[in-house]
Formats: C-alpha cells, structure tokens, sequence
C-alpha cells in the first residue's frame, strides 16, 4: 500500500515536470496592481493565444513598495523576467547595474518616437532598455452635471478658473477641488507639475532647467507655487489630512466638482461615478496664450537581464510594441495613452477629451523626472514637501522655490 | 574521587538552538550592518570609507538636519509614552487587582487586546476614525457641542506625531497593564496585612507599600518602552507614509532609515548611508539601555519575601 502510494507521488511529480518543462511562464513585476484584472483577462490571454507555449503570470506589488520591492528582488535573484519601468533614472539605474538586458536591437522599437523613448535610453542616447507602454496626460476632470447645474462654463484662463472656482464655493452645494496634502504627491503631481508646464513653457523651461539657465527662483517656476498657494480657499474642510483615495471618492461621490487629475483616474472614475463628466486642460494665464500640457511618459516595460527565458521574453515585449498591444492597451485602460506611432482610435469620450490636447497644447513631461532626481536632496521628493507646504500656507512660494534651488545646487552641476 | 566532573553535554546541545538561530538571524545580520555602514560606493566598487558616512551623516546640515529632526520626533514620540502610556498602565494596573472591582477578567481581555492588532489595521481604523471627512470624530465631537475642537490632526505638522504617539499608547497600554498586574497580584498578603494593621490603607497604601515593590517592573517596563519606541517605524508607515508628512513632523529614526536604505519613489536607496543611520540608532539605543542597567538597574532596591 505505502509502496504503491510512493510510486503514485513519483509518477505526478515526474509528469508534472514534463509538463511544465513544455510550457514556459514569464512573470512581469508591475506596480499597477490596479489593472491585474484587465492583464489576467485581456492582455495575457491575447498574447498567449498567439504563442502557445509560453504562458504569462502579472505579479503586481503595492504602488509606494514596487522599487524598493524590485531591487530586493533583483539582488536576491528572484526577480521576474519581464519588469515594468518607471521612467528615467529608476531603470536607468537598474540598466546601469546590469539588471535590465539593452533592447536597441528589437524591431518593434522602431514603433516607437525618440520622444517616446527619451525616457528609458542612456543619456548619449545610444542603448534603449524598455519598450515604452503609456504616457499619462494631467489636467482637471469636473462634475458636468455640477456644472451645468450652476450655469458654470469650462475656464480657459486662470482667472476666469478662479471665477469657477468662486462661483461653486458661493452655491455652496460643491466643494469646490478635491485635493489633500496627507499624501503629498497629489500637491506635486496634480498641483504643481499639472499646472506648472503653462508657466515654465512646457519642454523649454524643463530643458532650461537642466542646463541650468533657469534657476527653480526664477518667477517662472515660482508662479505655479503662488497659484496652489491660492488652492487652500477651495479645498475642503481639513484638507490636511485628507488622503488620496478620500479625494477619489469625494469626487466620485459627487461632493465636490472639480478634479485636479491625472488621465489614469478615466477607469476607476467611469466604474465609479454616477454623473456625467467632462474635461479640461489646465488654463492659460492669459486668453490665446500657448497651451502646455504634461504629457509624462510613465510606464514601460524591459527585461530581467538574468531571465532563464530570454527569447520568450523578447517575444512578449515584441508583442507589447506592437500596434495590437497598443489598441488592447489603450482601450482596456482608457487614460493611458500609447506611446505607439500607429494612431489608436479611443472609444472613451473622457479619454479622447485628455488625448484631444495633444493637437492643441505642446506637450512636456514632469518637471522633475529627467537627471534632476539623481542626487541628494531628491527634488521630486522636496517637491512633493515644498507643494503640500505652500497649499497649507506653512512656507511661501518664493521661500519653496528657494530652498528647493538651494538643494538641487548642493549636488547638482549642469553640464555646460 | 579519581574521576572528574562529567562533562555536561546536555547544556551545550540544549542551548545550541537558540543559540544558532539568534546568531544567524541577529549577530550576524547585525555586524554585517555595523560593517556596511563603513562602505560606500565609488563608480561600481564597493569602497572603505571608515568613518565618511557618519561624518556626512552628522556633518552635512541635509542629512544632520534630517537625523536631528527625525531623532528629536523619536523623543517626543518616547516621552508621550513615558508619561501617558506607564502612568495609565499603572493606573489601570492597580484598578484592576482592587478585589472589589467586578467584571475585571473582561476589562483585562478588552483593554490588551488592541496590542495583539496589526498595526496596519490600527494605522487604518485610526486614520478613519480622525478622517475630516469620513470619520467618527468631528460627528462625536459635534454630539457633545466641541466641534469647534476638532482638527485635521493627522495633517496638522504641530499634532500629527502626538496623535500618533497617543494612537501608540492606546494600542500598547495593556503591555505595562499586565505586567504591573503580575507585579501587583505577587505581593505576598501579609505585606499588606501588615499594612493594614499599622493603618496604612487606600492610596497611602499604594504609594507606600505597594509602589516601591513593583518599581524593578516600572523600570523593565520604561527600558521596554524605549526600545521599541526607538525601533518604531510600522505605525507611521502606515498612516503617514515613507515621508513622514505633514512635513516630516512624524519622522522618526525608523522611517529615515526605510526611506534612506530602500530608496523612495524617484530616490533611490542607499544601503550604505541605511547603514550608517542604523549603526547610530543601535548606538543610541545601546546608550539608553546602559544608563538604564547602571544607573538606575543597579540602584533599585529589591525585597525579597
């Protein structure tokens, strides 16, 4: 009996490896735990039809964890074979450690523009190591029915963006902007680099920053931080400790009418929200003005150097270039737009608002993101504090802007 | 007698266990983090650098700055508990072993049991229960006619970290609850008889005869306090995040440490400046523990029954 049941246990665990021997598993590290449905129930089963033999398993970590989670991973061997990029000096990092394999060679790579790829090459340019996914577009998404309700039409300037903003806190039946400073990075990432591109003209500022020809004190760059500081007004009560996920649901909830958002809230908000809703780019200072939107390049996806299956691998990002990943993509996740060349028709009115600015508007990306988050101080993070400070009042614009300077010029040299 | 004391073997094979485990999952790990904090990185190699990294970490205004600020929040953060958490457990302590208080079993079980919680569920229900929005507290407040009182407290750089201390305190006064408990029930009854006889009864009692016999676990009890408060991190992670808003206001030396070693958002870590800033919050808690053990340790009178 006990032999025969020996036997039995052999015999599965022998076959259980044949058969996975046949198949191959390819495991993605992504920080969108989000979207683990629409990659388990979309994506996955797509490209798997396609390439028999090779199944695909999405392991998602917590947003806030996923770098400090990745480079644990990454050095103790046990990390997937597919990663997910965050943009710049993140993976530039993890390519410079050997951890990310060079992907220049691969052919969908020429689907993709320089501007689109700018995020995850080298400095000189010469090796690129993700494919790039999406880029996210931010501006305001409003309560139409609030709106309309109140006789209340889009701004397009910032004054006439005050006005609305007045008029919906006079009704009182609104707050007026959902927005916390709890969590910190709304104030920088909604705030401040959602309206700043206007101020600082989008890519020119940025580079000139970067090159060091404009200073963070510079009025420039100290104008956004006085327009948040005028955000408190509007906020609502206790704000201060209001956290992300209570902004989402105050919105959602119909409580408040104006949403300073990123386009990757379109999802969550259409499955959520009960009325209609509507979109605008952040406004201009002065009427007929350049309009500059920031249009950040924010995922991608690149290969564990280590990975035992390689060419698998390839396969699957050579899939992930493609024009068919890119229409899946950007339909199942309405708000991340493809970074593909090929043009993909969005059904989602809310999503076709967002990518509609990128004909009107220049586009830039976050401020913060290229070369200038190297060092100590980093001055993503310092941004976070010194926007979530202004909005509260505790520190002034121009103290910010200075400070801020102050701590990039304690490591960072530009180059000319 | 021509044969020796045997050999004990037992003892050796007995304590091999524990010995081995706490070797390989602390001595080690923490020697190496000793060892760490004397590297850094130059290009790709690993570099000695002997004593650079604490010389950046106490001499350059950024990082003293933020050491100093995460150090001071670490006090405060200790001297709530010293003086909210001890007191109150003392308190509810000697309520507690009063043979006329009814139903004590049930409040002993009620008032531990927020300790066994995860911390992620306390940081979470507190968070609520505070929110401005969501939260039970403006409502209640509102009930008794305070809510001018009320507060974003967690947002507030001037109240976030007692809040949070006092979250701490709520969450672990059953600690020094039971253990003064113990301490309190292990009095011998003649001690006290005798008490009673000379007339010394209530209060008098307490602080009398009672008190000074259960000071060596008032002091166990502080020195417990310290270490864990100066190891905290979970707490604050959890409501206030890896930068420790509003404004680092909640920042203690164990959030330093995650955010500096692991690495934040666009920041990445750096394991050998983690190091370094774990080698002084070791030495400071080292520092603690041997003014606790020789100089106050040492001093308390012990009685034996």
């Amino acid at each position: 009996m006990k032999k025969t049941f020996r036997i039995a246990l052999l015999t599965s665990t022998l076959l259980a490896g044949a058969a996975s021997a046949e198949d191959v598993t390819l495991t993605i590290e992504s920080w969108r735990n989000d979207d683990l449905t629409i990659w388990q129930d979309k994506l996955i089963p797509a490209f798997e039809a396609a390439n028999p033999g090779i199944k695909v398993v999405f392991a998602p970590t917590a947003p806030a964890e996923y770098n400090a989670a990745l480079n644990s991973k990454l050095q103790a061997g046990s990390a997937g074979d597919l990663i997910t990029c965050r943009p710049f000096d993140a993976s530039l990092e993890l390519y410079n450690q050997g951890n990310l394999a060079d992907l220049s060679g691969l052919a969908a790579m020429a689907n993709f523009s320089p501007v689109a790829k700018s995020a995850w090459q080298t400095d000189d340019g010469a090796a690129t190591f993700c494919v790039p996914m999406a880029s996210v577009i931010h501006g305001f998404i409003y309560n139409k029915d609030a709106f309309d309700q109140l006789g209340l039409t889009v701004p397009t300037t910032v004054d006439e963006f005050f006005a609305v903003l007045d008029k919906i806190k006079a009704d009182g039946t609104y707050i007026p902007m959902a927005m916390g400073t709890n969590d910190q990075w709304e104030a920088a990432t909604m705030g401040y680099n959602n309206i700043g591109p206007n101020y600082w003209k989008g890519e020119e500022g940025r580079l000139a920053l970067i090159k060091g020809t404009q200073k963070l004190t510079d009025p420039q760059w100290v104008a956004p931080y006085e327009q948040l500081a005028k955000w408190k007004d509007y906020l609502g009560d206790g704000f201060e400790a209001q956290t992300y996920p209570d902004s989402q649901n105050l919105f959602t909830l119909g409580r408040a009418a104006i949403y300073p958002a990123g386009s990757w809230e379109i999802a969550g908000f259409n499955a959520q929200a009960q009325f209609k809703m509507g979109a605008f780019a952040p406004p201009v200072v002065n009427a007929g003005d350049t309009c500059y939107i920031s249009d950040h390049t924010d995922i991608a996806m690149g290969m564990n150097a280590k990975s035992a299956h390689a060419e698998e691998a390839k396969k699957f990002l050579e899939w992930v270039g493609s024009s068919e990943f890119a229409d899946l993509y950007a339909n199942s996740l309405p708000g991340f737009f493809s970074l593909n060349s090929t043009p993909v028709t969005m059904t989602d009115p809310l999503a076709q608002e967002f990518v509609s600015w990128r004909g009107k508007c220049q586009s830039t990306i976050r401020s913060t993101y290229q070369i200038l988050s190297r060092g100590t101080p980093n001055l993503e993070n310092e941004t976070w504090n010194a926007s979530a400070n202004v909005i509260k009042g505790t520190e002034t614009p121009a103290d910010a802007g200075k400070r801020l300077q102050e701590g990039l010029d304690s490591w960072y040299k530009p180059a000319n | 007698m021509a044969r020796g004391k045997p050999v004990r073997w037992h003892i050796g094979v007995f304590l091999a266990p524990a010995l081995l485990v706490y070797t390989a999952i602390m001595i080690i790990p923490l020697f190496g983090t000793l060892n760490l904090s004397l590297f850094n990185e130059a290009g790709d190699v690993r570099v000695f650098v002997g004593l650079q990294n604490f010389v950046t970490l106490f001499g350059d205004p950024r990082w003293s700055g933020a050491f100093w600020n995460a150090l001071g929040n670490n006090f405060w953060f200790f001297v709530i508990h010293m003086l909210v958490q001890n007191p109150i457990g003392v308190l509810l302590a000697a309520l507690l072993s009063s043979p006329r208080l009814r139903m004590a079993a049930f409040y002993r079980t009620a008032i531990f049991v927020p300790t066994i919680l995860s911390f992620v569920i306390v940081g979470f229900v507190w968070k609520l229960i505070l929110s401005p929005i969501w939260g039970i507290a403006p409502g209640m407040l509102d009930l008794v006619g305070l809510k001018s009182l009320f507060a974003p407290w967690l947002g507030k750089a001037e109240y976030a970290l007692t809040t949070l201390a006092l979250v701490s305190v709520w969450q672990f006064v059953g600690i020094p609850m039971m253990l003064i408990y113990a301490a309190l029930l292990s009095i011998p009854d003649d001690v006290i008889e005798a008490a009673e006889m000379d007339g010394v009864t209530g209060w008098s009692q307490f602080w009398k005869i009672k008190l000074p016999l259960i000071l060596p676990s008032i002091g166990i009890i502080s020195i417990l306090t310290f270490v864990g408060n100066f190891n905290a991190f979970d707490l604050i992670y959890v409501a206030q995040g890896a930068l420790a808003g509003p404004d680092f206001a909640t920042d203690i030396l164990g959030t330093f440490l995650y955010r500096t070693f692991f690495g934040f958002q666009l920041q990445l870590g750096d394991p050998y400046m983690g190091s370094a800033i774990a080698t002084a919050m070791f030495g400071i808690i080292l520092l603690g523990v041997c003014v606790y053990l020789f100089g106050i340790q040492t001093r308390l009178r012990r009685y034996q029954f």
